[in-house]
C-alpha cells in the first residue's frame, strides 16, 4: 500500500461525509435549542432512540470482551488474528457510546458529576463507572497498535506485563455492565410490557451480548478478510458460528423458560402490537439464526455466515430496541417515534464511527501483531 | 419536630376549584394559569374522572425510587417527609423520570439548562412549622396536613365511619413501601387512574436485589477467570515443551 494513497471519491465516503456533516449540523442545533425542540422526547417517554443507540453500541462492543476473553485469558490462540480488529471496535464503540451519552445528557457540562457525586444504590452510576473504567481498559488495549505503527517498544512492554490484571478486570467490568443494562428496567415492573420486564433481564443481557459479540466479530472479519486477505481459517469461522449458536440456544432457554414461568404466555398468544414485535424479535433474531447455524454448509459458506450473524445483529437490536421504546409504550397516550434530529444524529455517529474504523484500519497495525506485542505469556 | 409529616386527600371532599394549584403557583413563585397536567411550572395538578377529582402531585415515597435511581444523588429524602431535588448535582439523564411510579418528575424540556420539577412538600414552610400552601388554600378539607401517623389514623377512621360510602383502603399506606401523600375516595382507585399494580414493597429493593450480586460476580468471577488463564496457559506450556522435545529427537535422529 502507497504511504499516502491520493484522496479518490467513492460513493461511501460521500455518504459518510452528508451523514456526519448532518449529524454535526443537528448536534449544533441540540445543544443551542435544548432538547424540547430538537428531540421527541417528553415527561412520558424521557428515553428514546439515544438511549436504545447506547444499548446496541455497547452490545455491539461486546467483541471486544469476548474475544480478549477467549484469547488471552483462554489461550485459543489460533483467533489472535482478530484481536486487534475487535479491541478496535470495542474502543471506537464505547467512545461513541459516551459521545450519545453526552449528547442525550440534559446537562452535559455536568457530566463528571457521577466521578465525585456518588450514589452507590443507582444502577445508572455504577454503569457510569464501569464505561468509565472499562474505557480505561481498551485504552490500553489499543495502545500497543499506536505505540507500534511509532516504534515505541518501551511502553509497549510496559503495557504487556501489566496486561493480565488489565484483562480480567475489563472482563468483570463488560459483565458487570452489560448486565446492568438489563437492570436499569427492574426498577419499571408495572411500566414495561411483560414480554421484555423479567427479574432476569440483567441475566437475559448478559447472554444475548455474547451471541452478539460473537457475531460482531464475524460479521467483521467477513469483511475483512477480501482482497486475498485470510484472517481466520474456515474451521475457525465455524467454530465461531457455532459459539454464537450456543449462546442463542441458552438465551432462548432462558428466555422461553422465563416466559412461561411468570405466565406471560397468554402475551405472547394474543395479536397486538407487542406481541408481533416479540414473535419478529424471537424468530428473526434468534430462533432463525440458530437453526442455520445447526447446518454445517451454512457455517462453511461466506454467505451463510453473513446472513446467520447478520440475523443475530438485528434480533439483538430488535431486543434493545423493544426493551427501552416499544416495550414502554404501554401506556395510554404514551407512544414515542424519534425526530429527524435524532434520527440525524445517531446516524452521524455511526457514520463517525464506520470512517474511523476503516482508517485505522488502513493506518495502524491492526492486522500484523509483531512478537513484541504477541500476548502469550 | 421531626415526626413524618403527611397529607391526606380525601377525594370526596374536592370540589376541583383548583385553590390547591393556584396557592402552590404563588408560593412556589411560578408562572400562573391553569394548567390540567403535572409540568415543570405545575407542582400539582387535578384530573376530572365523570366528576371527580383527583390531585396528582410527587407522593414523597418513605423509599423514594428516585433518590435510589440518581446517579450523582441529586434526590434526598429528609426526615420529616418531603423529597427533595438538587439541580445543581443533576446531569440531565432522566432516570428519575423514567423510574418514578407515580411519574411526578417532569423536565423543563424547553431549557437549554433544564432542571426536574415536582412538588417539595413546600419544605421551607414544614421547617418553618407552617402547613404547606396546598393544605392552606384548600377551602373544603379535601386536603389535610398532619402526622403521618395521625393522619392513618384518621383516614381509618373516616372508612370505618362510612363503610358504605369509602373504598376499604387507604391508597399510600404502603404502596411502593408507603408514601406521605395519602388518598381515600368513594370510586374505585382503579377506575381514578391510580396505578393499582404497584405492590407493597418499595421498589428500590427490585434493582438493589441485582446489585447486591456485584460483589460476588467481581471476586468469584477474577478467580474462575485467572483460574481458567492458568489452567489454559499451563497446557499451552506443557504443549509448547512437548512440541519442542519432539523437535529436539527429530533433529538428534537427523544428526545421526
Amino acid at each position: 500500500m502507497k504511504p499516502y494513497p491520493i484522496f479518490r471519491i467513492t460513493v461511501w465516503k460521500v455518504i459518510a461525509i452528508l451523514l456526519i456533516g448532518a449529524g454535526v449540523v443537528s448536534a449544533i442545533a441540540r445543544f443551542r435549542l435544548g432538547l424540547g425542540a430538537t428531540t421527541h422526547l417528553n415527561d412520558l417517554f424521557p428515553w428514546g432512540l439515544w438511549i436504545g443507540f447506547d444499548f446496541l453500541g455497547i452490545g455491539l462492543a461486546a467483541a471486544g470482551f469476548t474475544i480478549v476473553a477467549a484469547v488471552n485469558l483462554f489461550h485459543a490462540h489460533e483467533y489472535e488474528p482478530i484481536v486487534r480488529p475487535a479491541i478496535l471496535t470495542a474502543f471506537i464503540g464505547y467512545l461513541l457510546v459516551v459521545l450519545v451519552l453526552v449528547i442525550d445528557l440534559g446537562r452535559p457540562e455536568n457530566f463528571w458529576h457521577p466521578l465525585v457525586m456518588w450514589n452507590p444504590h443507582s444502577v445508572m452510576f455504577e454503569i457510569t463507572w464501569c464505561v468509565i473504567l472499562y474505557t480505561t481498559v481498551l485504552s490500553l488495549e489499543f495502545a500497543p497498535i499506536v505505540l507500534e505503527k511509532f516504534n515505541m517498544h518501551a511502553p509497549i512492554k510496559m503495557i504487556h506485563n501489566v496486561s493480565l490484571p488489565f484483562m480480567i478486570v475489563g472482563v468483570l467490568l463488560s459483565t458487570l455492565h452489560q448486565s446492568s443494562f438489563g437492570s436499569l428496567y427492574l426498577i419499571v415492573p408495572t411500566r414495561l410490557h411483560a414480554l421484555w420486564y423479567t427479574p432476569l433481564l440483567p441475566v437475559l443481557f448478559f447472554i444475548s451480548c455474547i451471541a452478539s459479540g460473537i457475531s460482531m466479530v464475524i460479521v467483521e472479519t467477513l469483511i475483512l478478510s477480501r482482497n486475498g486477505r485470510v484472517l481466520l481459517s474456515p474451521v475457525l469461522m465455524a467454530n465461531l458460528a457455532k459459539m454464537s449458536a450456543v449462546a442463542l440456544a441458552i438465551y432462548l432457554v432462558v428466555r422461553i423458560q422465563d416466559l412461561l414461568s411468570r405466565g406471560a404466555w397468554h402475551e405472547m398468544r394474543t395479536l397486538s402490537y407487542h406481541s408481533l414485535a416479540f414473535w419478529a424479535e424471537i424468530l428473526i433474531g434468534f430462533v432463525v439464526p440458530f437453526i442455520l447455524l445447526m447446518f454445517e454448509r451454512v457455517r462453511f459458506s461466506r454467505r451463510g455466515l453473513y446472513l446467520s450473524a447478520l440475523l443475530v445483529l438485528a434480533g439483538f437490536a430488535a431486543n434493545r430496541m423493544n426493551t427501552a421504546i416499544t416495550g414502554m409504550e404501554t401506556w395510554p397516550s404514551q407512544t414515542y417515534f424519534p425526530s429527524l434530529m435524532e434520527i440525524l444524529i445517531t446516524t452521524g455517529i455511526a457514520a463517525i464511527g464506520f470512517t474511523a474504523f476503516t482508517l485505522i484500519a488502513r493506518y495502524l497495525p491492526i492486522f500484523a501483531p509483531t512478537n513484541a506485542t504477541s500476548t502469550h505469556s | 419536630m421531626n415526626q413524618k409529616k403527611a397529607m391526606l386527600i380525601d377525594i370526596t371532599q374536592c370540589i376541583g376549584c383548583n385553590a390547591c394549584q393556584d396557592g402552590c403557583k404563588v408560593e412556589n413563585k411560578l408562572a400562573t394559569g391553569e394548567e390540567k397536567r403535572l409540568s415543570p411550572t405545575a407542582y400539582t395538578a387535578l384530573s376530572e374522572h365523570d366528576g371527580v377529582f383527583v390531585r396528582h402531585m410527587c407522593q414523597h415515597c418513605e423509599v423514594p425510587t428516585c433518590v435510589s435511581v440518581c446517579p450523582v444523588a441529586a434526590f434526598t429524602k429528609t426526615a420529616e417527609g418531603p423529597v427533595l431535588y438538587d439541580a445543581n448535582k443533576c446531569i440531565g439523564c432522566r432516570y428519575c423520570m423514567q423510574a418514578c411510579p407515580f411519574r411526578a418528575p417532569r423536565y423543563e424540556w424547553a431549557s437549554t439548562k433544564p432542571r426536574v420539577q415536582k412538588c417539595i412538600f413546600c419544605a421551607p414552610r414544614l421547617a418553618k412549622g407552617l402547613q404547606p400552601a396546598c393544605a392552606e388554600a384548600c377551602p373544603t378539607g379535601a386536603t389535610k396536613f398532619g402526622i403521618r401517623s395521625e393522619l392513618l389514623e384518621e383516614a381509618a377512621g373516616r372508612i370505618e365511619a362510612e363503610p358504605d360510602k369509602y373504598v376499604a383502603r387507604i391508597y399510600g399506606s404502603d404502596t411502593v413501601g408507603g408514601t406521605s401523600i395519602l388518598y381515600i375516595t368513594h370510586v374505585p382507585f382503579e377506575k381514578l387512574g391510580f396505578d393499582t399494580r404497584l405492590d407493597k414493597f418499595p421498589m428500590p429493593l427490585l434493582t438493589n436485589n441485582a446489585m447486591s450480586k456485584i460483589p460476588n460476580v467481581v471476586t468469584v468471577g477474577s478467580v474462575l477467570l485467572a483460574g481458567i488463564w492458568w489452567i489454559t496457559n499451563r497446557r499451552a506450556e506443557v504443549q509448547q515443551y512437548e512440541a519442542s522435545q519432539k523437535q529436539n529427537g527429530h533433529s538428534q535422529n537427523e544428526d545421526k
